[in-house]
């Protein structure tokens, strides 16, 4: 975990009392609420459906169990005992008070975290693997990175009013769990030949309703640099990014426009001018930011200590789950443990204060007191002792967050959708549990493997629906709820959109529609062949025919 | 005579601010005059002749490198805000500053409130001419919002790393 020194409390303090006195101008009738409005997006807070909704960061999905604790806090004090982990690593809050989100950002404060440019048209919360600093096939560990951008893009005085929002992800993986092809900026950090540390830029990636593939415009950017790159990258998306229509406003457009090469040549021309100038960073600021994440004090352990082998030999359910939720660690005798957000009958994403200070509890009594929060909408306890993991799974049952469908169709992602986003064009949660309930038998569920079903209620893409092995998209048809389903996106190192099956589908007919789907998968695949590689191998033409040519022919 | 946000204080301003794009050299009333760029262009060297002090402005879709050699002429350079959440003339007053080096006043115009001048001001902007329905003795509480702030910018170029020796 990141520890605040005393300017990071000041600045997070700072914003406190000035959003505070934003909000007491706007309640006094002093703000108007057009002014208002950017605002409080800058700190988080939507007017949406049914009432305000608060985002909070969570810089790269990283908690500490204090951070867990005051976020089980807010959902009971301000809000109805629950909140919601979103797509980009954050939780947001459905019901707070407009009055009293100043005190809530207060408590927030206590903990060392804030809503600082969660929303609005500004750099957002910097996002990254889950499993950094826990992972077996971690090259570099991308936090610290993280918090280093995380600091020069708050409050940044030229890109606070940008065209459109902006969003930064850091991979420091083998394999990239961040999501960086589908960034407006995303990051490759590792050593370079000579172990120096190295960043491959990509841009232009982004979901919306323009997806797009990030371009790599420079490898090998040197870390010392990686500063003054970036803004010389938003320095020429601030100036020349459309602001005629916002849905072409993202700079994935812009890089289009200009094609990736000129985009380049305008980001290195501005970059002559930047670099080696006062931003660039020094060996002591590295060091110290590195310093600053307490790396937890991991003891000597070997791996399958007995309690862990005996329990998997005696007790299937466990096995079960420690099969699929549990993710190998870079130290013998550790795990990394993915407590399921994904139990039938309850949105994705969503858990209850009881449900996360067990967490927190979990997390100091097992796990080195960290928690992370995943793009898939889920909580991973990254740092478990394996001899810990049959108690902490006897624990997590109870709290009903032992659902041993990590990775599953069921472990699927999914936006607020109309239920509560007053964006969204039809409803996602209920989509969700359709699904969930169709495919309720966990030995098919497992015989079916890893596949990554994306849910989005709106052509926003907050559900990543293009990235999605199977992706669905909410749409109005003259007042009425329809779902255009796709296939064959991934998020990973290789990104793919996805593409559209064809027609969409009245909402009760989605869950026979993916049956469907998967039932050609199943008669398709090789030996050991997953849902997406058999995809990408007989094209999406076989389920087209499958799905809509008996209505063609009637 | 309207006032003006001008460093930390609010002045009578005595500068004319031309907005309309397509005014010619006889349009101009006589003393200090914003006039647009594209009179610039047109009519250099009658303006450069005129009486009175010589100001520019630009509106957020003109680049500072248009007039980037034409600085010295200038005792006003006004950057225009069609909305306040156009941050494109954020980066012409950067440029202004710390890549051409100008030093003179740089105004900003137009949709300009409260919430944006401690950003603006960052950016090089020292001069603010706050609509006529607002007052600007409440809005130059805007002028400074927080302590600090962790990157470099044009009031104190080092970023907060190479100020201080924070704790590691």
């Amino acid at each position: 975990m990141y520890q605040y020194d005393e300017y990071d409390q000041q600045m997070v303090d700072d914003r406190v009392a000035h959003y505070r006195e934003q909000t007491q101008r706007y309640l006094a009738g002093d703000l108007e609420e057009a002014r208002f409005r950017p605002l409080r997006l800058k700190n988080g807070l939507y007017i949406q459906r049914l009432a305000p909704m608060l985002r909070v960061a969570i810089p790269y999905g990283s908690l500490s169990s204090a951070q867990l604790r005051m976020l089980a806090h807010i959902a009971r004090h301000y809000d109805k005992g629950y909140g919601h982990f979103s797509t980009r690593q954050n939780i947001q809050y459905n019901w707070p008070l407009l009055e009293e989100t100043p005190d809530l950002l207060a408590d927030l404060a206590k903990v060392q975290m804030h809503a600082i440019q969660t929303s609005g048209n500004c750099i957002r919360n910097i996002t990254a693997d889950q499993f950094s600093g826990a992972t077996p096939d971690e090259l570099l560990d991308a936090r610290p990175w993280c918090e280093l951008i995380r600091q020069w893009s708050s409050f940044h005085p030229e890109f606070d009013w940008l065209p459109r929002k902006f969003k930064i992800a850091v991979n420091g993986s083998k394999l990239d769990r961040a999501a960086t092809m589908v960034h407006d900026i995303g990051l490759d950090v590792r050593l370079d030949d000579a172990g120096e540390v190295v960043f491959d830029v990509k841009v232009g990636g982004g979901l919306g309703r323009t997806p797009v593939i990030a371009s790599v415009i420079r490898e090998g950017l040197e870390a010392k640099h990686l500063l003054t790159y970036l803004a010389a990258i938003m320095r020429v998306y601030n100036r020349y990014g459309r602001r005629d229509n916002k849905y072409k406003a993202r700079i994935k457009i812009l890089v289009r426009a200009m094609t990736a090469e000129g985009f380049r040549d305008r980001v290195e021309a501005e970059w002559a001018h930047l670099k080696d100038g006062p931003e660039t960073l020094t060996g002591e600021e590295i060091e110290r930011v590195h310093a600053r994440f307490v790396t937890p004090e991991f003891e000597s352990l070997e791996n399958d200590p007995t309690a862990l082998t005996d329990a998997l030999a005696n007790d299937a359910a466990f096995a079960r789950w420690h099969a699929h939720n549990v993710h190998p660690h870079q130290r013998a005798g550790y795990a990394s443990v993915t407590l399921s957000l994904k139990r039938t009958g309850v949105a994705p994403g969503d858990a209850t204060d009881v449900q996360m200070d067990a967490v927190a509890d979990w997390a100091d009594a097992y796990g080195h007191g960290e928690i992370r929060v995943t793009h898939e909408q889920n909580l991973i306890l990254p740092h478990i002792r394996q001899r810990d993991l049959y108690v902490l799974w006897q624990e997590a049952v109870k709290q009903r967050l032992a659902t041993p469908n990590a990775g599953t169709l069921n472990d699927l992602i999914c936006c607020p959708g109309g239920d509560f986003c007053s964006l969204a064009n039809a409803k996602s949660i209920p989509i969700a549990e359709a699904i969930q309930a169709r495919f309720d038998d966990l030995d098919r569920l497992y015989d079916l493997g890893p596949i990554y079903l994306n849910i989005s209620g709106c052509m926003n893409a907050c559900g990543h629906h293009h990235v999605g092995h199977i992706g669905i998209l909410g749409v109005d048809k003259k007042g009425e709820e329809f779902y255009q389903i796709s296939l064959g996106g991934d998020a990973t190192n290789d990104a793919v959109i996805a593409q559209i099956l064809g027609p969409s589908f009245k909402r009760d007919e989605v869950p026979d529609v993916i049956e469907q789907i998967i039932d050609l998968y199943v008669e398709h695949r090789n030996d050991g062949e997953s849902f997406i590689e058999c995809v990408r191998r007989i094209g999406i033409d076989p389920f087209k025919e499958r799905i809509y040519a008996p209505s063609d022919q009637g | 005579m309207p006032r003006l946000i001008k460093g930390e204080a609010i002045i009578e301003d005595g500068w004319t601010w031309i907005e309309d794009k397509a005014a010619t050299l006889a349009d101009l009333p006589a003393g200090p005059v914003l006039v647009p760029l594209t009179l610039w262009q047109s009519e250099r060297d009658g303006l450069l002749d005129r009486d009175g002090d010589l100001g520019i402005w630009l509106d957020s879709d003109e680049e500072a490198e248009t007039i980037a050699d034409d600085l010295g002429h200038f005792a006003v350079i006004g950057l225009h805000f069609p909305a306040y959440a156009d941050g494109r003339n954020l980066s012409n007053a950067v440029l202004l500053r710390s890549r051409f080096g100008y030093a003179g006043e740089i105004r900003a115009l137009g949709d300009v409130a409260r919430d944006q001048l401690s950003y603006m001001r960052r950016c090089g902007f020292d001069a603010f001419q706050i609509p006529a329905d607002r007052d600007p003795e409440q809005e130059i509480a805007g002028l400074k919002v927080m302590r600090d702030y962790y990157q470099g910018d044009v009031l104190e170029p080092q970023p907060l790393f190479r100020r201080i020796a924070r704790p590691a």
